[in-house]
């Protein structure tokens, strides 16, 4: 049984949604508090990060976003679980931060990557506002990243964003060339028409369209829109705005299309695990 | 002793709260503004008497925590 640690500390919010989305597909799924992980609890609490498959940061407003969103969460990680997230991720075991998360995991230096980690940033939209819309996100990667194995390169997936410091922002432009060739941008964020547009279809100004990015090794990935929100056709946003349940946003019981990465996650930890 | 740190953004990373506030001053009628930049600061009071000391522990938060250096500088005082 594969099994997905979703972390919590207090601030994150959509812890529930991604366990759920995990647990639909057959994952044995635990919410774990970063307390349990490091200790400070009592000895039947106690859970060991080895034990997992799948580290999933989960999206919401970790320490409130104090300093900046997902510092606290990052620091707090760094400063007690150091040693264990580095021996998970030299392992190659997955570590996916939706939102939130994909802060944290760059706050953290885990993502883009690279070694030296510190030239990439998600900083304010550049509306100045907290952006919470559909977004069309453009899948990109040629076969790194092992999240997205699933998915055709160029399907264009539906899932709606919510943040306010969602701009990827790069210390040289050139180094966007270096996430090219290291094939390391996953999704991009475009028009109905397939088209890299400016806002509202990219909601937050990031450069390159940037909406997710895989590390170069391609088991780290941080994507800013929530799969969990689209996992299903009517926990989308735009379901309602869509027509709801008299029918043009899909009727109830029908899949979002969160579901295909949740289920490409799923299928490559299923012929990986099985493999060793 | 008590010591203020300042987060300002770098020269070159783009401030959309300073620019929508600067928009907003103007709407409002205050035509001489040319621009307005966001800073964040901490007060940080600490149990420290000896001003270097403080100072180097004051800089290793802002190394852990407070500054990001991709896009932010900090100034202790």
């Amino acid at each position: 049984m594969i099994k997905v640690c979703v972390l919590r500390i207090e601030g994150t919010n959509c812890e529930e949604e991604t366990a759920l989305a995990f647990a639909r597909l057959g994952a044995s799924t635990e919410l774990v508090h970063l307390k349990q992980l490091t200790g400070a609890v009592k000895e039947r609490d106690r859970r060991n990060l080895a034990d997992y498959d799948l580290l999933v940061i989960p999206g919401g407003f970790s320490a409130g976003d104090y300093v900046r969103a997902g510092a606290i969460f990052a620091a707090r990680l760094k400063g007690a679980l150091s040693a264990e997230l580095s021996e998970f991720v030299s392992e190659g075991k997955p570590i996916l931060g939706i939102c939130n998360g994909f802060q944290v995991l760059v706050e953290l230096g885990l993502l883009p990557g690279n070694g030296d980690n510190r030239y990439a940033a998600l900083t304010t939209n550049s509306s100045a506002h907290f952006e919470c819309r559909p977004t069309l996100l453009k899948h990109e990667n040629r076969g790194n990243c092992i999240f997205t194995k699933g998915i055709p390169r160029g399907a264009i997936l539906k899932m709606p964003c919510a943040h306010a410091e969602g701009n990827f922002f790069i210390a040289n432009e050139e180094y966007i060339q270096r996430l090219e060739d290291n094939d390391q941008i996953v999704f991009r964020y475009v028009d109905p028409a397939g088209n890299y547009a400016s806002y509202p279809w990219n909601p937050n100004g990031s450069v390159y369209n940037i909406a997710a990015i895989c590390n170069p090794e391609g088991n780290i990935l941080g994507m800013m829109p929530h799969p969990e929100r689209a996992f299903y056709s009517f926990t989308d946003h735009e379901w309602w705005r869509a027509g709801g349940k008299r029918g043009r946003g899909g009727e109830v019981g029908t899949y979002g299309d969160g579901k295909k990465l949740f289920e490409s996650i799923m299928d490559h930890l299923r012929s990986h695990i099985y493999m060793l | 002793m008590e010591l203020e740190v300042r987060i300002k953004l770098k020269q070159g990373v783009a401030d959309p709260e300073g620019e929508n506030t600067s928009k907003a001053l103007k709407l409002l009628g205050f035509s001489n503004v040319n621009s307005v930049r966001t800073v964040k600061t901490f007060i940080i009071d600490l149990r420290e008497t000896d001003a270097d000391k403080a100072r180097a522990e004051v800089e290793a938060m802002c190394e852990k925590l407070l500054a990001n250096p991709v896009i932010q500088e900090y100034e202790i005082r």
